[in-house]
C-alpha cells in the first residue's frame, strides 16, 4: 500500500509524543540515562535533532544537573530515566527540588502495564515512591491520556509555587499508536488553582504597617527568585523607595545585591549577626516568598517577639505553619509587590526610621564575618574571598555543595544578580553542586560556572566529571579540602564532645590525579601566596577543573546561633572560645 | 531541664489539641486516597477516622471525610496540605463552620441467650438500632448516628455478650440549603 494521504501527523507512538510534547513546551535540553524500559523514547530521539540529551553518569546526577539548568534559568529542567532503579535514584533530586521548589519534569520508563504488580524486571511502585517528593505525579495506563498528561505535567511543575513532577509511562504505552494534541487549557486538573493575586484588603493593610514602622526589616526568600526577574526587580524597588533594611535566606541570594547599601547578609544560623539583630528587634516584618523554616528562626516561642509580621507566599501551606503571622498574603511574589508598590506609593510616605539605621549600624560594626588571618594556611574564608574577588565583573555562577563551605560561599560570596546561585537549601544534598553546575553550563556555554565544593561533598556524584568531559563542559570544581566532613566535624567538636566519629576521611583521592584521569585539569593550592594566580588559572581553563584547595582543616563556621537559642544569642567568632562555646551550647554540661 | 545537645532545636508545644472533622472533595482518580493518607503519615497528622466514596459518577467525584486531632496551627496547616494537592477541589472544616451533621453506621454483633439477649433487644430499639441477622444465640446490629452515640451503644453491649464491631467512619455533611 501507498502512503496515505489522509495520513494524520498527530499520530504516532508514546514514545515520540514524549519527544514531540517536550519540544512543543520549548526543552532543548534534558538530562538522563538509558535502560530498558525507555528504549523506545531513545530511539525516538536518536532520529530527531531538535532537543539535546545530555547523558550522565548516574541518574541522580541527571537530576541535580536540571535543578541546576531549572534555576538558573527559570525554565523547567528535563529528565528522562528508566524504571525501577532509574526511578530510585531519582528520588534525592526529587526530594530536593520540592524543598527548594525548582521545577522539574521527569519521565520514568515503567514496566509494561500487564506486568506492573508482577516483580517484574527493573520494576518499582514509581508513582509510590516518589509521591511523597514531588509536587504531584500520574502513571499513565493509556496511550489516550498521554498527551494531556504531558501537558498538564509542564503546568503544574512550572505554575503556583514551582515543583517536581514525575510522569511513568509503561513501555506499551511508548509503544501503542495515539493522537497527540498541542497544548491546551482543557489538559489540566479544574481542580488545581494556583492563587497569583494578593488580596487587596490585607496588601492595604501591610502598606499601613509598613508606613508606620519604626524598626522594620525586609526577609526575602527563594520564592522571589522563583518569580521571576520582574519580582527581584520590584523587591530592589520596595527597598529603594522605602529605605528598609533588607536580609535574605540562602535560597534567596542575589535578588537584592550584596553590594547594596541595604543589604545586612544572609540570616539563620550562621547569619550574620547585623541581619538576626535586626530580625530579632524589628517592629514590622515583610517576609516575601521564605518560610520561617528552622535554621531561620531559631527557638521559635522566643523567634522576633515584638514584630508585626507581613507574609507574602504563593503557598498558602506556608503561612502559619511555623511562625504565626499578622497579614498574610496569598499569591505571587511579583504580582503582590507591583500591588503593594503602587497602592504604597499612591497612599504611604516612608517613615522615618534614621535612629534604626543607626542602631543596626552598631550591630554591623561588631563584624562577625571576621576570621584570623593565617600567612601559612589558606583560610577558607579567604579562599572565597579571593574566588569573589578574581569573578567580579565576569558572567559568573556558582552552586555550592552543602556543609561549611555552603556557609562560607553564601557569607563571603557577593551576589549581585538572581538566578546565579544555586544551592541545596531546604534536602541540604551533599552531591548536588557539581551535577548542578553541568546542568548550569548547558544553559550557559560561555558562562563562568564554578560549583564551590567540600572535599567529602564532591566525591558524592564525582562520576560527573566524565560528563563534562564528554561535553566540554568546562565547569570549575572549587574544593575547599580539609579533609573531614567539616560541618559534622564542627557539630562533633561542640555538641559531642569532639568526638569525631567518622568525620574525617582518611582516604582522599588525589583529587589532581583524579580529574587527569577523567580527560579533565587538576590543580592543587597549599600556600596562601600562590592563590590568586591560581585561581586566575582555572578562570582561563577551557576544561572541567579540579581545585584542590587545601584549607586550614579545623576551622569553625561562624558567627553561629546555637540549639535551643534564639537571634539575639548568636556566637560570635570573636567570643567562641572554648568555654563560651560549652556554655552557649549546652550550658557547659552537656559537652563534657 | 538541660536540653541534649542537637542540631536542631527541640521545643515542646503544649498548646491543646482539638478534633475537627474535614470534608474533602477529589477527583476520583487512580491513587488519590494514598495521596491523602501519604500526607497524614508523611507529616505525622492524626486521622481518627476517615471514609471516601465517589459521590458524583459523572464528574468522578469522591468525597473525603477525616476526623483529626491536632492543636489549631496544625489542622489548618492540615487543610492547607490537602488543598494544594492537584486532585483536590476543596477542603472543608466542618467543625469550624459548625453547621453539620455527622453519622456513621455501626454493626455490633453479640453472643448470648437468656436475660442479655432480651435486654440486648430492648437497649437496640431504645437506640433505634435494627437487628440485620439473628440465630439462636446471636445478633447483629445496624446502629446510625453520630459516634458519641454509637460509643455509648457499644459500651452498654459490651456485658450483654459483644462479640465484634464494625464502624464506617465518620459521614458529614452541612445543614441548610448550601452546598459545599
Amino acid at each position: 500500500m501507498s502512503e496515505s494521504t489522509s495520513h494524520d501527523p498527530n499520530q504516532m507512538t508514546g514514545a515520540a509524543m514524549i519527544v514531540r510534547a517536550l519540544i512543543d513546551h520549548g526543552v532543548q535540553h534534558l538530562f538522563g540515562y538509558p535502560g530498558g524500559s525507555v528504549l523506545p523514547i531513545y530511539d525516538e530521539l536518536f532520529q530527531q535533532d531538535q532537543l539535546q540529551h545530555i547523558l550522565v553518569r548516574h541518574e541522580q546526577g541527571a537530576g541535580h544537573a536540571a535543578e541546576g539548568y531549572a534555576r538558573s534559568t527559570g525554565k523547567p529542567g528535563v529528565v528522562l530515566v528508566t524504571s525501577g532503579p532509574g526511578a530510585t535514584n531519582m528520588v534525592t533530586p526529587l526530594a530536593d527540588a520540592l524543598m527548594d521548589s525548582i521545577p522539574l519534569v521527569c519521565i520514568t520508563g515503567q514496566v509494561p502495564t500487564h506486568l506492573i504488580g508482577n516483580d517484574a524486571f527493573q520494576e518499582c511502585d514509581t508513582v509510590g515512591i516518589t509521591r511523597p517528593c514531588t509536587k504531584h505525579n500520574w502513571l499513565v495506563r493509556d496511550i489516550k491520556d498521554l498527551a494531556r498528561v504531558l501537558h498538564e505535567a509542564f503546568y503544574v511543575a512550572t505554575s503556583g509555587r514551582p515543583g517536581p513532577v514525575v510522569v511513568d509511562v509503561p513501555k506499551d504505552v511508548q509503544f501503542a499508536v495515539g493522537t497527540y494534541h498541542p497544548p491546551r487549557k482543557a489538559d489540566v486538573h479544574i481542580s488545581y488553582t494556583p492563587r497569583v493575586k494578593g488580596d487587596p484588603a490585607a496588601i492595604r493593610k501591610a502598606v499601613s504597617l509598613l508606613a508606620n514602622a519604626k524598626r522594620p526589616v525586609i526577609y526575602s526568600g527563594g520564592g522571589v527568585v522563583n518569580s521571576g526577574d520582574e519580582a527581584c526587580k520590584l523587591l530592589r524597588e520596595l527597598v529603594e523607595i522605602t529605605d528598609f533594611p533588607i536580609t535574605s535566606t540562602l535560597m534567596g541570594l542575589g535578588a537584592y545585591p550584596a553590594s547594596g547599601k541595604n543589604w545586612l547578609g544572609m540570616l539563620g544560623m550562621h547569619g550574620t549577626y547585623e541581619a538576626n539583630m535586626t530580625m530579632h528587634d524589628c517592629d514590622v516584618m515583610l517576609c516575601i516568598g521564605a518560610r520561617f523554616d528552622d535554621r531561620i528562626t531559631g527557638r521559635t516561642d522566643a523567634f522576633s517577639p515584638n514584630s508585626k509580621k507581613i507574609h507574602i507566599d504563593i503557598d498558602p501551606s506556608s503561612i502559619n505553619k511555623n511562625i504565626r503571622v499578622d497579614v498574610p498574603i496569598i499569591g505571587d511574589v511579583g504580582n503582590v509587590l507591583s500591588d503593594l508598590l503602587a497602592m504604597f506609593k499612591a497612599e504611604a510616605k516612608k517613615p522615618d526610621i534614621k535612629p534604626w539605621w543607626q542602631q543596626v549600624a552598631t550591630w554591623r560594626a561588631r563584624n562577625s564575618l571576621a576570621y584570623k588571618k593565617n600567612n601559612d594556611l589558606i583560610m577558607p574564608q579567604y579562599a572565597i574571598q579571593r574566588l569573589y574577588e578574581a569573578t567580579r565583573g565576569r558572567d559568573t555562577y556558582i552552586t555550592t555543595e552543602v556543609g561549611q563551605h555552603q556557609m562560607w560561599a553564601a557569607q563571603f560570596f557577593g551576589f549581585e544578580q538572581p538566578k546565579r546561585w544555586m544551592t541545596s537549601g531546604g534536602l541540604g544534598t551533599m552531591g548536588y553542586g557539581l551535577p548542578a553546575a553541568l546542568g548550569v553550563q548547558v544553559a550557559h556555554r560561555d558562562s563562568l560556572v564554578i560549583d564551590i565544593a567540600g572535599d567529602a561533598s564532591v566525591q558524592m556524584t564525582m562520576q560527573e566529571m566524565a560528563t563534562a568531559v564528554q561535553y566540554e563542559l568546562p565547569i570549575k570544581i572549587f574544593i575547599l579540602n580539609n579533609q573531614y566532613m567539616g560541618m559534622v566535624r564542627q557539630w562533633q567538636q561542640l555538641l559531642h564532645g569532639n568526638r569525631l566519629s567518622h568525620s574525617y576521611t582518611e582516604a582522599m583521592p588525589d583529587f589532581v590525579k583524579l580529574a587527569e584521569a577523567y580527560g579533565g585539569v587538576g590543580m592543587q593550592v597549599i600556600k596562601p601566596s600562590d592563590l590568586d594566580g591560581a585561581i586566575m588559572d582555572m578562570i582561563k581553563v577551557k576544561k572541567p577543573v579540579l581545585f584542590d584547595c587545601r584549607v586550614a582543616a579545623l576551622e569553625n563556621c561562624f558567627p553561629m546561633i546555637p540549639s535551643g537559642k534564639a537571634h539575639n544569642e548568636m556566637l560570635l567568632p570573636a567570643e567562641a572560645t572554648d568555654e563560651a562555646t560549652a556554655l552557649a551550647f549546652a550550658g557547659g554540661k552537656a559537652l563534657v | 531541664m538541660t536540653q541534649p545537645a542537637s542540631a536542631y532545636f527541640m521545643e515542646e508545644r503544649h498548646d491543646p489539641n482539638e478534633t475537627h472533622t474535614l470534608s474533602v472533595l477529589v477527583q476520583n482518580e487512580p491513587g488519590v486516597l494514598a495521596r491523602v493518607i501519604g500526607l497524614f503519615s508523611g507529616r505525622g497528622y492524626n486521622i481518627e477516622s476517615l471514609t471516601v466514596s465517589e459521590t458524583e459518577n459523572q464528574k468522578h467525584l469522591s468525597r473525603v471525610t477525616i476526623v483529626t486531632t491536632g492543636t489549631p496551627m496544625v489542622i489548618q496547616q492540615i487543610k492547607n496540605q490537602l488543598d494544594r494537592m492537584v486532585p483536590v477541589y476543596r477542603v472543608v472544616d466542618m467543625t469550624l463552620t459548625g453547621r453539620s451533621i455527622e453519622r456513621e453506621l455501626a454493626m455490633v454483633k453479640l453472643r448470648g441467650t437468656g436475660d442479655h439477649r432480651v435486654e440486648s433487644l430492648r437497649l437496640a430499639e431504645a437506640f433505634r438500632a435494627r437487628v440485620i441477622d439473628a440465630s439462636t444465640e446471636s445478633f447483629v446490629f445496624e446502629i446510625t448516628g453520630n459516634s458519641s452515640k454509637i460509643n455509648q451503644f457499644i459500651e452498654l453491649m459490651r456485658p450483654l455478650g459483644l462479640v465484634e464491631v464494625v464502624r464506617t467512619g465518620v459521614a458529614a455533611i452541612g445543614r441548610g440549603a448550601e452546598g459545599m
